[in-house]
């Protein structure tokens, strides 16, 4: 056997390697095919032996010649041999050339499965990773479904490198292998917060890719994801983070106004350009989602404005190039603030990179007004010229071409310049664009009617000249605009000065060189010409001239009667042998020419794409109705999709079998949800970009009334360039006519409506030079004139605008949540009822509100059922198993779920409603944090405490009808579509509507919580105090309690770097006391500073949080501890030390939790509280302003409030109870308190105390 | 999700390709040619990105590219990912060859294919990121080759290849 071995290895040295392959491939450059065929006969050879460490030799360079392009399939075998070896050197050659060439259609990866396995069990942690690496590029259904179980063992390895590894793997998995999904998943939500940042980041990956693909179902991870933000600072997994919530935030508009402030903040203080990007895009993603909304986002956009222009003017092209992509999207929702940028864009033009000149001319598209819209045109005329025989110059003409005639030429004042432009544009040579100029001008002259004199004499002047445009005809596309000009001059032949000249031109025989259908048409319209010709020369009495027309046809005409193209000879010989009779009655003096005319009588009108929906249903007309008896209905329902009615009728269709389909209809919804949560691709309905630029209103298809102010008369061949100074001109003109006007008038008339921009250029300001109003000329009579249909009506930020109004309504009717103007924790102005009572509520009116609520709700349900109809109708046959069980199951998970997913689509208002005051950010430190904490906390708690009432059922789910639904079809992944029968499917149902039932009533509640009713705004309050400051250096820090762990708090502090001079190597450090202990990381010493994870660039601040441990939370304490630093600036580096105190007070231990009014009264029944009381005088301040600073300041919620009393809630993080009933009258405030620790209750009394002394 | 890696030269050869979707040997050829036709033709100092569909995948896919001296990275991404971390990415790779082959240059990647792959596997795995730390993705590929080097036999005698 040795000897083998030995012989084996001595034979291998005569083999070829894969080196020496490499160099007998370059020696061989001339027969390359040749020479690889003769090593893939010697690779045969070395396959066959036993040695397996030849056979890796042929393996590896089988992975070579693989790369060059040769099919390799036929090894496979041989590399399964070779990837089961024990020696890992062969092993991993196996496992690449698997990945290399293995893929489904591989059947002997069917042998691999349990090699495979014996490999992630290997004791040696490479072997493991190979075998991972190799199994990501092949995993098949089979593969995954057979390994999921071990690789799921893995991702709890010891080794964070298998870890990270086990976790990327587990997305190849849950591709091929979908019910996998449901069991890994909370243990791939555990590894989010992996200590390794390897794994941590892995997981971010794996969630961001399964969560781009199907947001909806992982909305509920939003406020871990932000905690991640908020803490990590491996950019890599920011920006994946911020990718998702990119991705999120359309769903759930709350979430954007949560995130703009962290997301901010990261703008202003990373230095990474990637970063930076990914935080503006989603910022701007973020303003998309709340511009229906929300007007005061302008400090957001101006930022990210600035910051992308910082990236435009930069000399590196690729953050030029991403910059104006990214600006493109804020160009959509917000043009204004992007068009104050017009020169940057401008300046793109002249780039040598082509792809950057594409992008600016998709933003300058967005960028024009009527105001810059010839300034624009004029520049990229110029860039016409400069771009000679390129392509761009092409996408340069159809973009001047899009950017005037955008929504049906709104921003044109000037149609004879713009006709001008489309004559020189004309000029070009060589353009593939000739039919769109053509469609222009044609669209122009006959929609604009005031300018078809001038459009027919620069047509006539065109035709003029065909010759200059048809050089060579064949490749030019341009010749197309005579098609334009001739039927122009034709058919508004009467504004033309000398048709005679033009019917001679149009019968030229160059022209006979033109392409037939442009032929065709100049023959038609010779004969138009002729006939008002004719009508001229007989008005005139000039019986030769009308004679010598006629002669003149029947010369000419008989060149294109011998035309090959059909049309052209049709036409021809036809108008010939009129021209024929006509001259034969011209000779015995008959006046013809009114009956030429006839032939050519009747105007043509431009009908406007949607008149035929604009014409009013007659009464009486029911158009849902059956013009026949439908269908029979004993059918199988299977077949009726095909239907078409049913489809488009549905509430006809189902009014029909009511019973039935009611139920059927909910069994399906849920069978259909369940195959999209089955389908990790399961793409839900985009959400596009708003459409902006939509199909053309109605309102300003042109109809014209010439300013007589223009000169009308423009010899010969345009120039738009004069235009553009008559423009100018007439401007300022205008201006001064008006400006004579105002001081007449009385300024108050103008005032808001112009605020925005009130200077004297203002859009409004322009009058166009030919008003533009159609909608009489192209609609039919008494057309109705909404324009609803304007609107897309699946258009997300719609739908959304209506969630929001049904929310407030409600509640009451002001317009604007609270959310969006206070700094604080939410008020719960209303009482809070838990939801299980909240159905038989005793209180009248808030009864019939939910009421009037739910039936909204209801109707929108309707509505949606419609829509999702048709295709549950083909979903049907799908039926599932398991069903039940999963759902009994899955329940407490559920409940939890949504309850985080409450918590983060509600969340506190406290950051949000800063958000838009970009200001306070930038002046102050960060906002608390609180928020992150805040909405994973106090979930649970509540469960627990209202456990007594409310059945896990009847949690409050989200507030929004169709979120919880989804939320919940992604729990039950594991069924797919298998038969079951319909009993279970019932049964199955019945309870799911149940769940629903209550789920949106609590749904209602939560959304409630957010509502407040305060009429003044806060000031803005911040938890941060200073712990301690010197030249280099200021700190503060917020101290928060930590749910998880009831014997733990977070400390955040701020590091703001106050010198010139950089910052690095600060460790942070606290004497511990016996009650409270600094968290070190495993190994350290209990003196061991902390280092802080970050370094301070001059004038950055940043921050850091510490974990402390705590055992007694129910006196305040304070530690002592101490910043060391290295200051370096560009001479020296000193070593610094600052010392500071950390106060722990009381409410630190608090956390912020709601509590339901009933479980409130329970509690202080029970007894086991014991009351203590304060009163503070002088409290100079609204009411709800004192309960908003109780509120932010010591992690209160309020429970109920009545006028001037409120009860109010917390919890500590070890689960002590505190109440409070704040009463107040005449600036004296008392409060009484219940707590089951009455040292700690004291505590908090006098620190309440505090705070109110302090203002 | 990365599509696939394409590091090529000047000319368009292969020098290691990784496709992280299947496809047969010929479309790979023709997307490697394809791709290559793309890049080459723009000039150095214009933006590294190029959108448009190509073969690989629409477009929706996005190329990612670095020139350096004779060989073109290329990177094929979707949307999920940042274009300027891929192009971090990118650079983190030939720094890593780089320290890897001691002053990288295009024959090392020519006759030490397995290796850069066994480099690339320790960066992007399976279409995904796997560690972008430089030190780290060093010391894995250094403990590969430790663990090769304790395996090496008698007839694996040390060749110097170039």
């Amino acid at each position: 056997m040795a000897l083998k071995i030995v012989k084996g290895s001595i034979d291998r040295m005569f083999d070829k390697n894969l080196q020496d392959l490499v160099r007998g491939i370059r020696n061989h450059k001339e027969d390359e095919a040749k020479y690889i065929s003769t090593c893939i006969d010697e690779i045969k050879q070395e396959l066959k032996q036993d040695n397996i460490a030849v056979k890796a030799n042929a393996v590896c360079k089988l992975t070579y010649l693989q790369m060059l392009g040769y099919d390799v399939s036929w090894a496979a075998f041989n590399i399964v041999e070779v990837m089961s070896s024990s020696k890992f050197t062969y092993k991993r050659i196996g496992y690449l050339a698997a990945s290399q060439c293995f893929h489904e259609g591989t059947d002997v990866i069917m042998l691999t499965t349990n090699q495979i396995r014996k490999d992630l069990s290997s004791p040696n942690q490479y072997d493991t990773g190979v075998a991972l690496t190799g199994l990501s590029c092949f995993v098949t259904p089979d593969l995954a479904r057979d390994l999921a179980n071990d690789i799921m063992t893995l991702m709890s390895h010891t080794k964070p490198y298998i870890r990270k590894k086990a976790v990327l793997i587990m997305y190849k998995v849950f591709l091929k292998y979908p019910e996998s999904l449901r069991p890994a998943f909370p243990r791939l939500k555990e590894k989010l917060e992996d200590p390794d940042p390897g794994v941590q980041s892995a997981a971010v990956n794996v969630i961001c890719e399964l969560a781009r693909r199907n947001p909806k179902n992982y909305l509920s991870l939003a406020p871990l994801f932000f905690k991640l933000m908020t803490s990590s600072t491996n950019n890599w997994v920011l920006i994946k983070i911020i990718k998702l919530f990119g991705a999120l935030t359309p769903l759930e508009p709350r979430l954007g106004k949560k995130l703009i402030e962290p997301l901010t903040n990261l703008i202003h203080s990373t230095s990474a350009m990637s970063l930076l990007y990914e935080c503006v895009n989603t910022v701007i993603a973020v303003l998309i989602s709340l511009s229906s909304g929300m007007p005061n986002h302008s400090a957001s956009i101006q930022l990210c404005v600035q910051k992308l222009r910082i990236l435009i003017e930069d000399s590196d092209q690729n953050l030029k190039y991403l910059g104006l992509l990214a600006m493109s999207k804020i160009l959509k929702t917000h043009p204004k603030s992007v068009q104050s940028h017009k020169d940057l864009i401008l300046q793109c033009l002249d780039d040598k990179d082509e792809s950057i000149r594409l992008r600016a001319l998709d933003l300058l598209y967005g960028m024009v007004s009527k105001k810059n819209l010839m300034e624009i045109v004029k520049k990229l005329m110029l860039h016409v010229d400069k771009a000679e025989g390129t392509t761009y110059r092409d996408e340069l003409l159809t973009k001047i071409i899009d950017i005037c005639s955008q929504s049906n030429y709104q921003y044109i004042t000037n149609f004879e310049w713009y006709i001008s432009i489309l004559v020189e544009l004309t000029r070009l040579e060589g353009t593939r664009h000739g039919h769109l100029i053509a469609s222009q001008m044609l669209d122009v002259a006959i929609r604009v009617k005031a300018i078809r004199g001038f459009a027919v004499a620069q047509m006539a002047t065109l035709l003029d000249n065909a010759h200059l445009l048809t050089g060579n005809t064949q490749r030019n596309g341009i010749c197309e605009v005579l098609y334009a000009a001739a039927w122009i001059c034709g058919e508004f032949s009467e504004h033309l000065e000398d048709p005679m000249q033009t019917l001679e031109a149009m019968l030229r025989p160059k022209v006979a060189t033109l392409p037939g259908h442009i032929q065709a048409v100049y023959v038609q319209n010779a004969a138009k010409l002729f006939a008002t010709v004719l009508q001229k020369h007989e008005g005139e009495t000039d019986s030769q001239a009308a004679q010598e027309t006629s002669q003149l046809l029947i010369d000419r005409l008989p060149l294109f009667v011998q035309s090959a193209n059909l049309e052209v000879q049709e036409r021809a010989s036809c108008i010939l042998q009129l021209v024929k009779y006509i001259q034969k009655l011209q000779q015995k003096n008959v006046e013809v020419a009114e009956e030429v005319t006839a032939l050519f009588a009747g105007e043509l009108n431009p009908v406007a794409p949607k008149a035929q929906k604009k014409v009013p249903i007659p009464e009486g007309l029911d158009l849902d109705a059956w013009i026949n008896e439908p269908p029979s209905e004993s059918e199988s329902e299977d077949e009726k999709p095909k239907v078409v009615f049913a489809k488009e009728e549905p509430k006809h269709y189902r009014s029909r079998h009511t019973e039935v389909d009611e139920k059927e209809l909910a069994r399906r919804r849920e069978v259909r949800k369940q195959e999209q949560a089955n389908n990790p691709f399961y793409i839900k309905a985009s959400p596009s970009s708003q459409k902006v630029y939509d199909a053309p209103g109605v309102e300003h298809i042109p109809v014209v009334q010439i300013d007589l102010s223009v000169p009308l008369k423009v010899p010969g061949m345009p120039m738009s360039d004069q235009y553009l100074k008559l423009e100018e001109e007439r401007r300022q003109k205008e201006k001064a006519e008006r400006k004579k006007k105002e001081k007449k008038k009385k300024r108050e008339k103008r005032g808001k409506g112009r605020k925005a921009d009130s200077g004297p250029e203002s859009e409004e300001d322009i009058t166009p030079a030919h008003q533009v109003d159609i909608v009489t000329e192209e609609m039919p009579e008494n057309a109705l004139p909404s324009d609803d249909d304007d609107k897309d009506p699946n258009d997300p930020h719609k739908a959304l605008d209506i969630d929001l109004d049904n929310l407030l309504s409600g509640f009451s009717s002001r317009p604007l949540a609270d959310s969006e103007k206070l700094p604080v924790r939410t008020h719960r102005p209303e009482v809070l009822k838990s939801p299980a009572e909240d159905r038989d509520s005793k209180s009248v009116p808030q009864e019939t509100k939910k009421k009037s609520s739910k039936e909204k709700k209801e109707k929108k349900k309707d509505k949606e059922k419609d829509r999702k109809r048709s295709k549950e109708e083909k979903k049907k046959k799908k039926k599932h198993k398991e069903v039940e069980e999963e759902l009994l199951e899955s329940q407490p998970e559920e409940a939890v779920q949504s309850e985080e997913t409450k918590e983060a689509a509600a969340p506190p208002t406290s950051t949000s409603a800063e958000a838009s005051d970009l200001d306070f950010w930038l002046s102050s430190a960060p906002v608390p944090p609180a928020a992150a904490q805040e909405v994973t906390a106090p979930s649970s708690a509540a469960a627990v405490d209202t456990s007594s009432a409310a059945a896990p059922e009847s949690e409050p789910d989200e507030p929004k009808d169709t979120e919880p639904e989804d939320t919940k079809s992604s729990k039950h992944k594991k069924k797919k579509q298998k038969k079951e029968k319909e009993e279970k499917e019932k049964k199955k149902k019945k309870r799911h509507h149940h769940h629903h039932h209550h789920g949106d009533a609590g749904g209602e509640d939560s959304v409630q919580n957010g509502t407040v009713e305060e009429e003044e705004p806060l000031p803005p309050m911040s938890n941060y105090s200073l712990l301690a400051e010197n030249s280099y250096i200021k700190m503060v820090y917020d101290i928060q309690g930590n749910h998880q762990d009831e014997s733990k708090v977070v400390v955040s502090v701020i590091f703001e770097n106050k010198s010139d001079s950089f910052l690095k190597s600060m460790e942070f450090n606290v004497l511990d006391s016996l009650n409270s202990k600094l968290q070190r990381p495993e190994g350290a010493g209990p003196h061991d500073g902390l280092t802080v994870p970050f370094q301070l660039p001059p004038g950055v601040s940043n921050e850091a949080r510490f974990v402390f441990s705590v055992q007694s939370i129910v006196m305040p304490q304070k530690l002592k501890g101490t910043l060391t630093f290295i200051v370096k600036s560009d001479e020296s580096s000193t070593h610094e030390k600052l010392d500071f105190k950390l106060h722990f007070t009381c409410t630190s231990y608090l956390i912020t939790t709601p509590c339901y009014s009933d479980a409130y009264a329970k509690l202080l029944e029970s007894g086991d509280l014991k009351g203590s009381s304060l009163r503070l005088e002088g409290i100079n301040m609204p009411f709800h302003h004192l309960l908003a600073r109780i509120c932010f300041h010591h992690h209160f919620s309020v429970v109920e409030r009545i006028d001037s009393c409120a009860s109010m809630y917390s919890r500590s993080i070890q689960g002590h109870h505190v109440c409070l009933l704040v009463k107040t009258s005449d600036q004296t405030v008392s409060i009484d308190a219940k707590c089951d620790e009455p040292s700690l209750l004291g505590n908090v009394l006098d620190e309440i105390k505090q705070t109110f002394s302090k203002c | 999700m990365i599509k696939a890696i394409l590091i090529f030269n000047n000319h368009g050869k292969p020098r290691l390709s990784k496709f992280y979707e299947h496809y047969t040997e010929d479309t790979e050829q023709q997307i490697i040619r394809e791709t290559f036709h793309l890049v080459s033709k723009r000039d150095e100092n214009i933006c590294n990105f190029l959108e448009g569909g190509l073969l690989i995948g629409g477009s929706e896919n996005k190329l990612i590219y670095r020139h350096y001296a004779t060989l073109y990275f290329v990177f094929c991404v979707d949307s999920s990912e940042s274009e300027l971390g891929i192009l971090d990415l990118i650079q983190v790779f030939v720094e890593t060859l780089d320290k890897c082959f001691e002053n990288v240059c295009e024959l090392d990647l020519i006759f030490h294919m397995d290796k850069v792959h066994n480099i690339l596997a320790e960066m992007v795995m399976g279409g995904m990121v796997l560690e972008t730390n430089m030190s780290e993705i060093i010391t894995q590929a250094e403990a590969h080759n430790k663990m090769e080097k304790s395996e090496t036999f008698i007839f694996q005698c040390p060749r110097q290849d170039r």
